[in-house]
């Protein structure tokens, strides 16, 4: 009886996770090419469906029926599990963030680990696509990538230490529960809450711009450069092998802002400290996700040396310095 | 080292403005017009090809006399005109627009002295079939006169 029971959680939560991460990626096309298009004084797809909405699943069918190829030459088996291997680390991370304080699929006491351990993953499905597509354009996309995944991993996992320094648990649930409140209770506004270091709106800053360099996202975008690698990594790929890139690609970005809402943001608290929820960490988790759709239609794409100049020469300085001054303020206060 | 936090506080700072911009036209009206379903209405000064002009009656007001054909650079027209019995003047026949070579210089509208010949405000020209693009004018007056 228990183990049924424990079987049929397991089911339920695999389903509803594998719905929200799919449904997530599908929808977030949407929004990004609505929102290309408002910025760009245009309507964006609004042909199929009322406000376009048919768009994502239609071009599901698409790429469906179209067939899949594989090139001469190619690594077939990692040819094969590079789009997986691209959509895989988003779902596993989803089993240990906590959408509120009971809605987890399954908490662990390491969760930030486990999700920083998974996300490290999917530049793998890079160099993978990279390496056994037998092109070079996929090559070059490989290898850019890594370098910007090795980069910006350091900045990032050094700011998240600061936080951890401030909870004292990598626990995600644990240190959500310590923002609880208003606004000011939260990480990156802490006047009243455990901490008082005011250097955590750095912090955070330092957090999203790796997260968005973490996810391949623009103006960090170096491994599908269009105008230089034709289109990077996955040139090779069509069909649903490359719509899985596509959506491996947001659903990432999903990843990166609930992590940066339950880090910095409060995950579930509201911030008039009124009806705590999973709405509300829905709410922060599409806002940071429209500002990232924002930040794509504003800026240029910048150059791999720019890229890399940003990573090492301030970023990861920068870094350091806010952990040295963030532990000597926790030994003062 | 002063330069160097200087450097990262005007880049930041381009950033949000940057950002700004961008979400000032987020919410500007759209420019852009969904064509197949609404068009535009074309400039007074649009040059599509040549078309004949109707009169009150909505009959031609060309008199043949060939200016047109003469000022044509690249020879794109051709008209046919014959003499009625009981009838002072010829009519026309034919005035066909080769558009194939018409490179909408405009020497034949100048050229008319009888302001037979306009410009129309035709775009949606495309075909795979080169026979498409030789206009009979005439032809295309008297539909519009149904």
């Amino acid at each position: 009886m228990n183990f049924s029971l424990t079987l049929f959680n397991v089911v339920v939560a695999v389903i509803i996770i594998v719905a929200f991460v799919a449904m997530n990626a599908a929808y977030l096309v949407w929004a990004e090419r609505r929102g290309a298009g408002r910025i760009q004084r245009r309507p964006g797809p609004n042909i199929n469906g009322p406000f376009g909405l048919f768009q994502p699943p239609l071009d599901g069918l698409k790429l469906m029926a179209k067939q899949l190829l594989v090139p001469g030459g190619a690594d077939k088996v990692l040819f094969a599990a590079a789009p997986v291997l691209a959509m895989f680390p988003a779902i596993t991370s989803f089993v240990t963030i906590p959408f509120s304080d009971t809605l987890v699929a399954h908490n662990i006491n390491v969760g930030l680990l486990c999700v920083f351990a998974f996300a490290a993953l999917g530049s793998m499905s890079i160099l993978f696509a990279g390496w056994s597509s037998h092109n070079k354009y996929a090559m070059m996309a490989a290898v850019r990538a890594i370098s910007q995944s090795v980069a910006y991993e350091i900045p990032m996992l050094i700011t998240v230490i600061t936080v951890v320094m401030i909870s004292g648990s990598l626990d995600l649930r644990e240190i959500v529960r310590q923002q609880s409140g208003n606004i000011f209770h939260w990480n990156i506004f802490p006047l009243l809450g455990n901490s008082h270091n005011l250097l955590m709106p750095f912090s955070f800053l330092i957090f999203f711009i790796c997260s968005l360099a973490e996810t391949n996202r623009a103006p960090f975008d170096l491994s599908e450069e269009e105008s230089v690698l034709v289109a990077g990594y996955h040139i090779e790929y069509g069909s649903m092998g490359f719509g899985l890139f596509f959506m491996g690609e947001y659903a990432n970005i999903v990843v990166g802002t609930s992590l940066a809402t339950l880090l910095f943001l409060g995950g579930w608290a509201c911030p008039f400290g009124l009806f705590p929820g999973v709405w509300w960490f829905l709410i922060k988790v599409y806002a940071l996700i429209a500002t990232i759709i924002w930040i794509r239609w504003t800026f240029p794409r910048s150059t791999i040396y720019s890229l890399l100049n940003l990573s090492w020469k301030i970023l990861i300085p920068l870094s350091l310095v806010n952990l040295l001054l963030t532990a000597g303020l926790l030994k003062v206060f | 080292m002063i330069g160097y936090f200087q450097e990262i506080f005007t880049g930041l700072w381009s950033l949000f403005v940057g950002m700004s911009i961008s979400f000032k036209e987020f919410f500007s009206p759209v420019v852009t017009v969904e064509y197949p379903y609404e068009t535009v209405t074309m400039a007074p000064r649009f040059r599509g090809h040549i078309d004949l002009v109707p009169d009150e009656n909505g009959a031609t007001k060309c008199v043949l006399c060939m200016a047109c054909e003469r000022a044509c650079p690249s020879g794109c027209i051709t008209i046919e005109g014959e003499k009625k019995e009981g009838e002072k003047k010829k009519t026309l026949t034919l005035y066909q627009l080769d558009f194939t070579r018409c490179s909408l210089c405009g020497c034949c509208v100048e050229a008319c002295n009888f302001e037979a010949i306009d410009f129309s405000k035709e775009y949606n020209l495309a075909s795979t079939r080169k026979e498409d693009f030789y206009f009979d004018l005439l032809k295309r007056l008297q539909e519009k006169r149904q």
